[in-house]
């Protein structure tokens, strides 16, 4: 058992070099506020690592040397003051230590003003209602005709041919590099959830409830997710996907998508 | 000397009091009617075995479905029921009764009372429990099928459920009566039927965990309750609590939810610290270190319980200032919970250590309880939550406090006590052999969902992408390996009668007055109370 969770453990710090083709961690993901919770992330857990090494050391220690097959003859005492005190403080330093910069990217992460562009998102089950604010632009998205058909119970299609099995949809949310977009969320059934790791954006999509959510990267490439609140029997099949392009590009999409109505 | 004269005593007055009408009923009538703490409390367990295996067969279905990608088994909207009816089992059909019935076998021997303060209500609480679970499994019968949305009953979600629905709430309704019901009965019988000279700080851990868990039901079942009723309302009788197109809100109910639900947490939990606090010591020849900032430790567990529910909400959109609080007040569970195992690692600490199977299930309780509390720090930072929200990581999560933490606990307390009630001797070897196997294939079951979930695999989907299958291929072969190992424990219970005759103290002087009486237990124990100075332990 010790030694499983040790594998455990190191197959989750190695995660770290190994990334590329182990998915065993969280993404770092493409903007400054998923870096910033991707290293939060990776802080607390190496908290988690020194304590739980200290606490198992002490106790496997234990396990082996007090054993009455060895002869050990059990002590007396019941209490430490001294110790207990100082393994009470020693946890709140800690704690302190992990809130003061998970609370300043918080702060951070909700200060959604100036946004250069916005899209209301509206879930449907089981799809997405994409809407520019800005521009006449609005459809919906589901998930792409591949993953239809292999989906279904009893097919003979293997979920290995398929490209992005239930990960890609018709018509992915399109969106400019370098721009501050914001995001706002509503539902026109039940709850659902929009969320895509590489933005580390996962919001509630709520009917009467508009939420509102951020995010800005340089990063040009085709980030996917999925919908993360149980919404019905389709939940595992509607699927995001969103691409970030240079901006020339965007123009040029929503002048084609013009040009098509 | 005169304690051996003193449990003398006892045996006689037991053997004297077998023979007037105060002896067992026949057959069926005993169970129905009866009124005695350990009949009860055996029933309770036999249920909770009994649901353990339903709920586990569920989740064998979920894990065959997801052993590879694909959809190979059952549709989505039946994987969606087997999710809800599995969790809603395993939750209020196995864990909780089997708390319940451990609580009814040994809060009395452990305190020193002839049996529970209320001993009809007792019978209630436990026989309103099958009906309850025959209303919920009814629903699979239905047109619609079983509940679907989720143990959670998030709505408007839930309000799509189909007949199922009403059964659906009218059998929470009962699982919440019968637990108040107990809850009630425990609260009364340790204020009032403690032997004489057992002040509270004396009470051993099992019962002052139970003591604060008793009191966590009370205060959470009707606010649970309340929640279902205006859900029914809101289905069958127009209002809107919950409907926004009425005006209501539907996150409301999370909150109302998230109240019952994390204290309900602590519920499953805090009689699982009692447990392995009663084992440790025993089998380190130790006494439990900082007993008295153990019970701290778990009141403040209890009472922080009732201000952080909204950690399960940090995706739904809150202001600011209610995130922060709710994740610093998160963050400080850490301090109460590390005390508990800081204390349980000193009382190993220059000990005299054996393992036996009760031990085993112990100190793994304490190895794997640890790394789902980790998980559980992890899943406090809100911005990382924002990450693990519902995916796999929740899933190892809560799977690692509840599966080798409280089941762990559980089956610890049973080896344990088990020839307490017996009077034989468990066989040995298929415990170990039942502890070994079931600790390898719960790792490797749950441990691969914290990379799955970190990966981006939501939770509660049917069919998944390529890149999860070789994680949850494992997590599918760990589960029924962990389902097989659990005939043995079956096997060990049923054959546990056949092993040698104990003593009154089974093991090697065990803490506790449960340990004063003979083994088996006879049907009336302490009809004069003990005292302490009779048992180890106390001082
Ligand atoms: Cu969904
Ligand atoms: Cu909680």
């Amino acid at each position: 058992m010790i030694r499983n969770l040790l594998l455990g453990f190191s197959v989750l710090a190695l995660a770290d070099t190994a990334e590329a083709d182990w998915a065993l961690n969280m993404p770092k993901g493409v903007t400054e506020l998923s870096l910033e919770t991707y290293n939060l992330h990776m802080m607390v857990f190496w908290w988690c690592v020194a304590i739980g090494v200290a606490v198992f050391t002490v106790m496997i220690i234990s396990l082996f040397r007090h054993r009455k097959s060895k002869g050990a003859q059990a002590a007396t005492f019941s209490h430490s003051t001294t110790a207990e005190v100082i393994w009470t403080t020693i946890p709140v330093v800690i704690l302190v230590l992990m809130a003061v910069p998970t609370a300043e990217t918080m702060v951070r992460m909700e200060d959604s003003r100036n946004p250069d562009m916005t899209i209301v998102v509206t879930a449907h089950q089981w799809k997405w209602h994409y809407k520019y604010q800005d521009s006449n632009i609005e459809y919906y998205s589901s998930l792409a005709r591949s993953s239809v058909e292999a989906r279904r119970k009893g097919t003979d299609i293997d979920p290995y041919s398929v490209e992005n099995y239930l990960l890609d949809v018709d018509n992915p949310v399109v969106v400019p590099s370098g721009a501050k977009i914001r995001l706002l969320f509503t539902s026109n059934d039940v709850i659902h959830a929009w969320w895509v790791k590489d933005l580390s954006i996962k919001k509630d999509a709520i009917p009467g409830i508009v939420n509102e959510a951020w995010f800005k990267t340089e990063q040009v490439g085709t980030y996917r997710g999925q919908c993360a609140e149980l919404c019905g029997k389709d939940h595992g099949y509607m699927p995001i996907v969103v691409e970030v392009v240079e901006p020339e590009a965007y123009q040029a999409w929503v002048n084609s998508h013009d040009a098509g109505h | 000397m005169t304690r051996g004269i003193k449990k003398m005593t006892t045996e006689v007055m037991d053997a004297h009091d077998m023979h007037d009408d105060h002896s067992p009923a026949k057959g069926i009538k005993r169970w129905l009617f009866s009124t005695s703490h350990k009949d009860i409390g055996t029933m309770y367990l036999v249920l909770s075995l009994i649901m353990f295996f339903v709920g586990g067969a569920m989740a064998m279905i979920i894990r065959s479905e997801l052993a590879i990608p694909g959809l190979q088994f059952v549709h989505p909207e039946f994987f969606n029921q087997m999710t809800t009816m599995h969790a809603l089992i395993m939750v209020f059909g196995a864990v909780m009764p089997a708390f319940v019935g451990l609580a009814n076998w040994m809060i009395p021997l452990m305190i020193g009372a002839p049996d529970m303060a209320l001993p009809r209500m007792n019978n209630w609480s436990f026989w309103i429990l099958p009906v309850a679970f025959g209303l919920l499994a009814s629903t699979l019968f239905m047109p619609g099928g079983a509940p679907a949305g989720g143990w959670t009953m998030y709505p408007p979600l839930v309000l799509q459920t189909g007949d199922a629905f009403p059964f659906l709430i009218f059998s929470v309704h009962l699982l919440g009566l019968s637990s108040i019901m107990g809850a009630i009965n425990i609260i009364v019988t340790v204020i009032n039927m403690r032997a004489p000279d057992m002040s509270l700080l004396k009470m051993p851990m099992f019962v002052w965990t139970w003591l604060i868990t008793a009191y966590l039901l009370i205060a959470v079942m009707p606010v649970f309750a309340g929640a279902v009723t205006m859900l029914l309302t809101d289905q069958f009788f127009g209002t809107s609590f919950f409907l926004a197109a009425g005006g209501g809100d539907p996150v409301m109910f999370q909150h109302i939810f998230w109240f019952f639900g994390h204290p309900e947490v602590y519920i499953m939990i805090l009689p699982a610290f009692g447990v392995v606090s009663e084992i440790i010591p025993t089998f380190s020849r130790k006494p439990l270190f900082g007993h008295d900032s153990m019970v701290y430790a778990a009141s403040c567990i209890a009472f922080l319980s009732f201000i952080v529910w909204a950690h399960h909400m940090f995706t739904v959109g809150m202001p600011l200032t209610s995130q922060l609080f709710f994740m610093f007040a998160t963050m400080l569970i850490a301090v109460p919970t590390g005390v508990k195992i800081f204390n349980w690692v000193a009382t190993m600490w220059r000990g005299s250590m054996t393992f036996e199977t009760p031990m085993l299930f112990s100190l793994a309780f304490v190895f794997l309880f640890t790394i789902g509390g980790f998980s559980g720090l992890m899943l406090a930072i809100a911005p990382a939550d924002i990450q693990y929200q519902d995916t796999y990581f929740v899933v190892a999560h809560f799977h690692y406090t509840l599966v080798p933490g409280s089941v762990f606990a559980i089956m610890a307390g049973t080896y344990y006590w088990l020839p307490k009630w017996t009077g034989h001797m468990y066989n040995e070897t298929l415990g170990k052999v039942h502890f070994w196997t079931s600790t390898f294939f719960v790792n490797l079951t749950f441990f691969p969902m914290h990379f799955l979930g970190l990966a981006g695999m939501p939770r509660r989907i049917p069919d998944y992408s390529t890149q999860f299958a070789d994680f949850n291929t494992m997590a599918s072969v760990g589960a029924i390996g962990f389902g097989v190992s659990q005939l043995l424990f079956v096997w060990v219970l049923l054959t546990s009668k056949k092993g040698t005759k104990v003593t009154a103290e089974v093991w090697d002087k065990p803490p506790g007055l449960e340990w004063t009486v003979p083994s088996p237990a006879p049907y009336h124990t302490f009809e004069t109370p003990p005292k302490l100075s009779d048992a180890d332990g106390f001082h």
